[in-house]
């Protein structure tokens, strides 16, 4: 029996540790393959780390490749997405679960219908009124869909954590003098700090990654994302991959670099945005 | 304070731009979609209503090829089930033991999908290069050259293909919720059953899996909406090629909008999609709710 159990022990760290490469191998091999010039990719040097570090892929991904610029793109949409989702969502929040009045349990069950809804639904209409407001092809374009798309999981994460906020507060601020606002902004919204960091976390990985809204709304490099202008940057340098990979590493970097640090923060964004829902 | 919280004016600014943005973005177009549907339309002229002429073209029509697509991403969303959630649920349950290492094994598991799927599609492009590829090359370097394929430009081989790297990608999403379900088990329950002599198989079959059915239920459902929805993996692989080998709901529907400027036909394949995810997941929950 112990014989036993510490061989299906050792078969099952085997196994653990084969799918840990086979996960690994992929990421350290876009490393790997950004430093490289074409010559050690495609024949002297396909695995092993580079001979001679050539940093002037970067160099070509950021200046002819303008990924600095997509990079930058993808910061403003995302930073605007997160302040827009969550400004509104904390203050949805607070009248569903704070404010007094009938219907609040049936809104907020419309508002979870949205962590089903697929984007696709909304391509269409959102495509032809933006057009139509001659608003395609601004910033714009990506952080209202992406703020009303991250809106129900964010109320989903906000509901959680502002009913574990004790009503005596509300009371000892009210007999204070606090008006809705004050309570809101002083009691409140400092109070939601954990909700704000899950929140912001998961809205930024969605935004960050998107394509078909980012492909569709956005056709003037100027304001392209990351993701659209990895794709651009891969049609122009076809025969080169060097630069291809400094910009894969480019656009991945900042996600795993949070990740780094916050890696229990994020899991759990993910499994409050699935199990709760 | 009850006062205040119940002033009808305070409710209404606070659940205001909440409202507003949903039912914007969200909610109405749902209804536009429909709407456009019953119409033949390229998206700025006269709009001629077509009735349900464009549902009866989609399931009809050869040259569109929209039951193939459907097929393919069924086809997908069964592969997922199939050997994705086995994959993640057994890594789930060897991690759940308070294994060695644990935390170190979960993060570069779950690492694949934080990253942007264009990101991972460009590198599956290079690691499927016929020529350069690291797939082919060590194919040949191991001597099996007549292995060594077009992968994505293969009719025969371009859907498998797509569907490794998705695997790869969300083989850690699945194992994340599992995994936060086999911790959730009372340590209680599994003493006890150790007690009683279970083996470490019996007590997953026993008690750890009915105890994270509403999990898999979750799961399954995921994957396989997931599937049915898929488009940016394809997209960067493939877009739908060769010969529509890959063809899925989602890259049919973009080139109806962009390519053909068929705004009716477009919103019609959005619609059929929506119906078809919920309705699946309705599916799903029921089959789960039988087994009880």
């Amino acid at each position: 029996m112990r014989n036993n159990s510490k061989s299906a022990q050792v078969a099952i760290y085997i196994g653990l540790i084969l799918w840990l490469l086979v996960n690994l191998f992929p990421i350290y091999w876009m490393f790997t393959f950004s430093l490289k010039s074409n010559a050690e990719i495609f024949g002297e040097n396909v695995i092993g780390l580079p001979k001679e570090w050539l940093w002037s892929n970067y160099a070509s991904a950021l200046g002819t490749g303008k990924m600095g610029l997509y990079f930058l793109n993808s910061a403003i949409v995302a930073v605007s997405t997160i302040a827009i989702t969550l400004s509104v969502a904390l203050m949805g929040t607070f009248a569903l679960t704070r404010l007094i009045w009938k219907q609040k349990k049936t809104l907020n069950k419309f508002f979870m219908l949205g962590l089903t809804i697929p984007i696709h639904a909304s391509i269409v209409p959102v495509y032809v009124t933006l057009s139509r407001l001659h608003m395609l092809n601004t910033r714009w374009a990506l952080i209202i869909p992406y703020s009303a798309f991250s809106l129900s999981m964010a109320i989903l994460v906000c509901t959680g954590f502002m009913n574990e906020i004790p009503r005596d507060l509300d009371e000892a601020a009210c007999i204070d003098g606090c008006s809705v606002w004050g309570i809101f902004f002083r009691i409140i919204v400092p109070l939601m700090k954990p909700a704000v960091a899950t929140v912001g976390i998961y809205t930024f990985l969605q935004c960050w990654n998107e394509l078909m809204f980012a492909n569709i709304f956005i056709s003037k490099t100027a304001l392209k994302t990351l993701p659209v202008g990895v794709q651009a940057l891969s049609g122009q340098y076809t025969t080169e991959w060097g630069p291809i990979g400094a910009a894969l590493v480019l656009a991945t970097f900042p996600t795993l670099f949070i990740y780094m640090f916050l890696s229990k923060k994020i899991q759990e964004s993910f499994i409050a945005g699935a199990i709760k829902g | 304070m009850n006062r205040m919280y119940s002033n009808k004016l305070h409710i209404l600014i606070f659940i205001l731009p909440a409202l507003l943005l949903f039912c914007a973005i969200l909610i109405a177009p749902i209804g536009a979609s429909a709407y456009f549907s019953l119409f033949d339309w390229n998206g700025f002229g006269e709009k001629t209503y077509i009735g349900f002429s464009n549902y009866k073209e989609l399931f009809t029509s050869d040259a569109i090829g929209f039951l193939k697509a459907l097929r393919n991403s069924l086809l997908l969303a069964a592969l997922s089930v199939c050997l994705q959630l086995p994959l993640a649920l057994a890594l789930a349950l060897a991690l759940g033991k308070k294994i060695k290492g644990e935390r170190l094994f979960l993060s570069v598991y779950f690492m694949p999908v934080l990253i942007s799927t264009v990101v991972i599609g460009q590198l599956w492009l290079k690691i499927y290069n016929p020529t350069y590829g690291v797939l082919n090359v060590f194919l040949r370097a191991i001597g099996l050259e007549s292995w060594a394929k077009i992968w994505l430009g293969d009719k025969a081989t371009a859907l498998g293909a797509v569907l490794v790297p998705t695997l790869w990608q969300y083989v850690g999403y699945h194992m994340l919720l599992l995994y936060a379900g086999v911790k959730s088990v009372p340590p209680e329950l599994r003493e006890a059953a150790m007690l009683d002599g279970a083996s470490d198989a019996q007590v997953n079959r026993y008690i750890v899996l009915p105890y994270i059915k509403p999990i898999i239920k979750i799961s399954v459902i995921f994957a396989v909406t997931g599937s049915l929805k898929s488009f940016d993996m394809i997209y960067v692989l493939t877009n739908g090629g060769p010969l529509h080998a890959t063809e899925v709901p989602s890259t049919l529907m973009i080139n109806m909008l962009f390519l053909r400027n068929r705004y009716g036909m477009g919103s019609t394949i959005a619609i059929l999609l929506i119906i078809l995810c919920f309705l699946f997941a309705l599916i799903i929950s029921a089959i789960f709710k039988e087994e009880d």
